[in-house]
């Protein structure tokens, strides 16, 4: 199974989950994320585990929560719309400590929107996205292979901090082809003593719980779980450098977007432009550190997404908008273009000049 | 760099996306870089299909193929759509008993295979998607090379491994074509 195949983003990530562990799987249709869910109802049976096409994308992530609080490992995915659906569940999910899996192949929004890929989810996805005072765990794939390898870590990061984790994909990494190799992974095992798994009358019972109607406890349950996140943006952001040494622009993007601007950076260098390409692979917690090293060396940052411009508040809120952060961008389902991406860059190294 | 950009388009249930898929796992078993990116969308079969793929000794950036070194067309809307992309000095292979117009670039090189037709009268008409894709394997040297039998074993399913004979006749009758 190290053998390196030609895979569906989307199938990859269902495989990866498998190879985690997850033997657990409750969704509701939606493109542009079906293969994972097909993938699933052909593989769970056969591997003694449970693929659920349930009523509702809410009756779904609910499934997710009893499963979770039996201590065992669990997914759901699903495609904007239906992230929106989930996100009172999210919600929940956080509240009560719960690690879980979830999976959001964008598409474009608001509203039902499109089926074609968008990155307009960001703010959703890393502010939380249900109510309350909580965050989750968002990587942000940008080949077939991280979508696999991102899947098994997104897996063990929840088990690890007891929450929500999330990849956040879109319609190009769910849909395309490329080559990968799993087989090797070797998912954590955390010991999960809170778990509601009977008590056979040797302890205490366990609470799954997400209701405190004591604000005092309330507030210090919030307070712990803020902990345990500081933790999380001390040692678990994630990132890729490149041509960053000598960059005087920075060009930043996640996922596909990531991907059409690697090929407008090397264009750019190809003519003489100093850029460089940094790319989050966690958006919560942002890899703030080095936005914040690169404020001190390059004159201006471009942020390239698939949304009106979400990232870009990130951006500024690292470098404390030290140098200027221009967008470039295409929405609603629309890819910028490597020559889009290239004339921003010139553009923006011309008003340098 | 060395990369082959490709798009191939067609009518869904030609075979558009299949064809494509051989061709990545061909680079993949000759150790390639390949990407295969599917048009998706609520088509359904007799709707329009197309995918782009990525052949490169050195990592791929963006999948998506804007400006084809290749492109193989099986239908008037796709040509319509894509004659214009094409690099200059790039290559069209159009299914020429499909389409009855000719290529208006006189930039580019353009082979014209009476696809379907031919694959009709070798008794295996659903498979003009592979007959041309066999004209196109023998005139871009990128892809001419690798072990085409192996490839197809690759993308036709274990259940139908008897297809695979006809697969080969489809590429070797494309790549016998002389026009």
């Amino acid at each position: 199974m190290a053998d390196k195949v030609l895979m569906k983003g989307n199938e990859a990530l269902a495989e990866a989950a498998i190879q985690a562990g997850c033997r657990h799987y409750f969704g509701y249709p939606i493109t542009p994320q079906t293969e994972v869910a097909a993938y699933m109802a052909k593989r769970m049976p056969k591997i003694g585990g449970c693929f659920l096409q349930a009523e509702s994308e809410i009756a779904a992530i609910n499934m997710v929560y009893g499963v979770a609080s039996a201590g065992k490992r669990v997914m759901t995915s699903s495609s904007s719309p239906g992230i929106s659906l989930k996100e009172e569940g999210i919600s929940y999910l956080a509240g009560a400590d719960l690690p879980a899996f979830i999976v959001n192949v964008q598409r474009g929004g608001p509203g039902l929107g499109g089926i074609q890929p968008s990155q307009s989810d960001y703010f959703q996805s890393t502010r939380g996205g249900g109510h309350g005072d909580y965050h989750i765990i968002v990587l942000a794939p940008s080949s077939v292979q991280e979508m696999a390898d991102l899947t098994v870590k997104g897996f063990d990061l929840a088990d690890e901090y007891r929450m929500p984790a999330m990849v956040l994909a879109d319609g190009t990494m769910g849909q395309m082809m490329e080559p990968v190799t799993m087989g090797n992974y070797q998912p954590k095992t955390v010991e999960k003593p809170w778990a509601v798994t009977g008590t056979k009358m040797q302890r205490p019972h366990n609470i799954v719980n997400s209701l405190y109607l004591n604000p005092e406890e309330l507030e210090r349950t919030n307070f712990e779980r803020y902990a345990r996140y500081a933790v999380i943006e001390q040692k678990e952001a994630m990132y890729e450098s490149f041509l960053m040494e000598d960059a005087d622009i920075c060009v930043t993007a996640f996922g596909i977007a990531a991907r059409v601007s690697r090929n407008a950076v090397l264009a750019a260098r190809a003519e003489g432009f100093k850029v460089g390409l940094l790319r989050p692979i966690t958006l919560w917690p942002f890899p703030k550190a080095p936005f914040a090293e690169a404020a001190d060396r390059v004159s201006a940052f471009i942020s390239v997404e698939l949304s009106m411009g979400q990232m870009i508040e990130d951006v500024e809120l690292a470098t404390r908008c030290k140098r200027p952060v221009y967008l470039c961008n295409r929405t609603g389902g629309m890819i910028p273009s490597p020559e889009q991406v290239l004339a921003k860059i010139k553009e923006i190294a011309g008003g340098l000049k | 760099m060395s990369a082959v950009q490709i798009v191939i388009a067609g009518f869904g249930g030609q075979g558009i996306l299949f064809a494509g898929k051989f061709l990545a796992y061909k680079g993949l078993l000759e150790e390639k870089n390949v990407s295969w990116l599917p048009s998706y969308g609520p088509e359904m079969r007799g709707g329009t299909a197309n995918c782009s793929v990525i052949l490169s000794d050195s990592a791929i950036g963006s999948p998506i193929v804007t400006h084809p070194d290749v492109l193989m067309v099986m239908n008037l809307p796709s040509l319509d759509k894509f004659e214009n992309a094409v690099v200059p000095g790039g290559k069209i292979f159009v299914d020429s008993t499909l389409i009855e117009r000719k290529v208006k670039r006189t930039d580019v090189e353009v082979h014209y295979v009476p696809a379907t037709q031919m694959a009709t009268d070798a008794g295996i008409p659903t498979l003009a998607n592979m007959l041309l894709t066999g004209k196109l394997m023998k005139e871009v040297p990128a892809l001419c090379g690798g072990d085409w039998e192996a490839a197809l074993k690759k993308v036709v399913s274990a259940r139908h491994q008897e297809l695979l004979a006809y697969n080969l006749k489809a590429l070797q009758t494309g790549a016998a074509f002389e026009g």
